[in-house]
């Protein structure tokens, strides 16, 4: 479907660099980067706003790479949604109908069907600046999925909108693009956003396209350090690996973790925080790793508390409040920190 | 409600400027109306006078018009393009409101005289000296600064984006200038003519030295009326030009307030 081969493209003091991305019709793709990353860049490239330095973009086994933007059938999405602010709701949804010059009766009726699918139609007369977020990126959403484009590009359209909008309307996506089976690709910085919506992530990070995946594998393998740092796997140490018995024995320095990975000599260890139980006393469990340490930090999150345990090395955890509370935890408190060798990923 | 302290000091400094400006209008209207009321309506009825109005007011049109063609493109690409040369053209534009008129006459007069640059040239079949494209040109020269220089911020002030997402929907690099950037800047463009209208106007160094006292613009007027007749009989005219930019400036302003409300 979509098809991207060696892109790159250098803007002022930062480079995108070679990226290589397939696309599959119907495909819901996120995009996962920090802020500078080329994420914008590379859905501006996409859409034929700024010419690669290298490389081919196709679109349906079409070349597009030297159309102009107004020939690629690609809607796209900021993230301050860029409604037309001289023009309102319906004026702006019907803008690229009336730019085709179809005729009225059809133009009316994809303009309803459109403002219908996303309850926009009461809106119609409205000028943007006096609709909410939700409902200005509605009005976005609409307006490209109007001209039914073969690609519809997101970029980060729910971080402006506060948590609770953001929630609501990352269901609304998701079932908006089951309804219209349209391929998207959509960037953000929010891991949880991308693996909620994706059918599967890349991960950009510093121009370059460095892992892309199924939301599961991004988010339980990742590739890179800097990919798991990125979804937010806190326990990351250098350690040296060696095998036995199946299985590999890590020393991470004060500490020794067993692991289920055929990798030996020096390696990095990553413990997802949310994977680690946390007792008072000896665990009994299935899990291959016990550490004893004592607590040295403690963050209440509302439902969670995030913690640090000195096991030798310092180990985040985190563990529901009625589990902190239960436990009458504080700082000082003796801990035993329990992690299945399955739960630790050795890149 | 208590007035803060800083906030009377603006207050009183405001008071101060506002009456510079106002007090010699005012009083131009109080002594005109006041004691020489008969005067003004002579005045207001002599053809010679009525010409000279409407020849200024004529000029300061069609030179906002060719302003308007010119300088609105370049504005667009002042505003949207980094090129090299590009402050060496803003210096350019700005420049006529840094010096002198009379220079600016001089210069007018090199380039579009019977002996200038273009003026020698296309003189069998285009005359500056004495008619009225000589009376544009000075105007166009004086005035253009405020159109183009109000215009560029107009379209700096529409993200660009917007034209981008207009693109991505099918328009064209035209289709989304005409549609989307001219529209959104266009107060600001409205704003520059206006303020490019009314210098344009009020020039009288560069338009006498380039195009002599005749055809007779309304400041040629009010300044041969003056040396000539004195006081009296210039203010007469100048009371008349006064009213019609105010009328104008005031009914343009109005306009342009809709259309920011709009926007």
């Amino acid at each position: 479907m979509l098809s991207i081969r060696d892109l790159s493209k250098k803007w002022a003091d930062f480079s995108l660099t070679n990226i290589n991305l397939d696309v599959k019709e119907r495909e819901y793709f996120t995009v996962l980067g920090p802020t500078g990353a080329g994420k914008t860049l590379m859905l501006e490239l996409i859409a034929g706003f700024h010419r690669p330095d290298l490389g081919e973009i196709w679109i349906n086994d079409k070349n597009i790479t030297d159309l102009p933007p107004e020939q690629r059938k690609v809607g796209f999405v900021y993230q301050d949604y860029s409604l037309f602010p001289h023009l309102n709701v319906g004026e702006n949804v019907e803008f690229g109908l009336r730019l085709k010059k179809i005729p009225k009766s059809e133009t009316n009726k994809k303009i309803r069907h459109t403002m219908n699918l996303l309850g926009l139609t009461h809106l119609s007369k409205r000028l943007p600046k006096t609709l909410s977020g939700g409902e200005q990126q509605k009005v976005a959403l609409a307006r490209a999925i109007v001209l039914d484009p073969d690609v519809l590009l997101l970029d980060e359209p729910l971080s402006a909108l506060d948590a609770q909008t953001q929630e609501r309307l990352r269901k609304e996506l998701k079932d908006l693009h089951e309804r219209s089976g349209v391929t998207t690709i959509h960037v953000t910085h929010d891991h949880v956003e991308a693996i909620l919506l994706g059918d599967r992530i890349g991960v950009l990070s510093d121009g370059k396209l460095i892992q892309v995946g199924a939301p599961d594998e991004i988010f339980r393998k990742p590739k890179w350090e800097f990919v798991a740092k990125f979804v937010g796997v806190e326990n990351i140490f250098s350690g040296k690996s060696e095998l036995k018995e199946g299985l590999a024995r890590i020393d991470i320095g004060n500490a020794l973790i067993e692991a289920v990975t055929q990798k030996e000599g020096k390696v990095k260890v990553c413990i997802r925080p949310e994977d680690i139980l946390l007792s008072k006393r000896p665990i009994k469990s299935s899990g291959r790793n016990m550490l004893q340490g004592k607590i040295t930090e403690i963050s209440d999150r509302g439902t969670t508390v995030r913690l640090k345990v000195d096991v030798g090395r310092e180990l985040v955890v985190i563990i529901t409040k009625r589990s902190f509370l239960d436990m009458k935890l504080g700082i000082g408190s003796g801990v035993y920190a329990a992690f299945k060798a399955s739960s630790v990923h050795v890149i | 409600m208590k007035i803060e302290r800083i906030t009377a000091l603006f207050i009183a400094l405001g008071i101060l400027i506002v009456a510079v400006l106002a007090l010699p209008i005012a009083n131009i209207f109080l002594k005109q109306f006041a004691f020489d009321l008969t005067g003004f309506l002579s005045a207001i009825t002599d053809q010679a006078v009525l010409k000279a109005v409407g020849l200024s007011c004529f000029s300061a049109f069609l030179a906002v018009l060719v302003t308007f063609v010119f300088g609105v493109p370049l504005a667009y690409l002042l505003a949207r393009k980094n090129f090299r040369g590009k402050a060496l053209i803003e210096g350019i534009i700005d420049l006529p409101m840094a010096i002198p008129h009379v220079v600016a006459g001089i210069m007018l007069l090199t380039v579009f005289g019977l002996s200038g640059l273009i003026g020698g040239p296309v003189s069998p079949f285009l005359r500056f000296e004495g008619a009225l494209p000589g009376i544009v040109v000075a105007m166009i020269f004086v005035s253009a600064p405020f159109l183009i220089n109000s215009a560029r911020e107009g379209f700096q002030s529409v993200d660009p984006r917007l034209e981008k997402v207009a693109r991505s929907l099918g328009a064209t690099e035209w289709e989304a200038f005409r549609k989307v950037a001219f529209p959104l800047a266009f107060p600001q463009i409205f704003s520059g003519a206006i303020m490019s209208w009314a210098r344009a106007i009020s020039e009288f160094a560069a338009v006498i030295m380039l195009v002599g006292f005749y055809p007779m613009v309304a400041p040629g007027m009010i300044w041969s009326r003056f040396y000539s007749l004195g006081l009296y009989e210039g203010m007469r005219v100048a009371v008349i030009l006064l009213l019609i930019t105010l009328s104008v400036f005031v009914g343009l302003k109005y306009l342009q307030g809709r259309l920011y409300a709009e926007h």
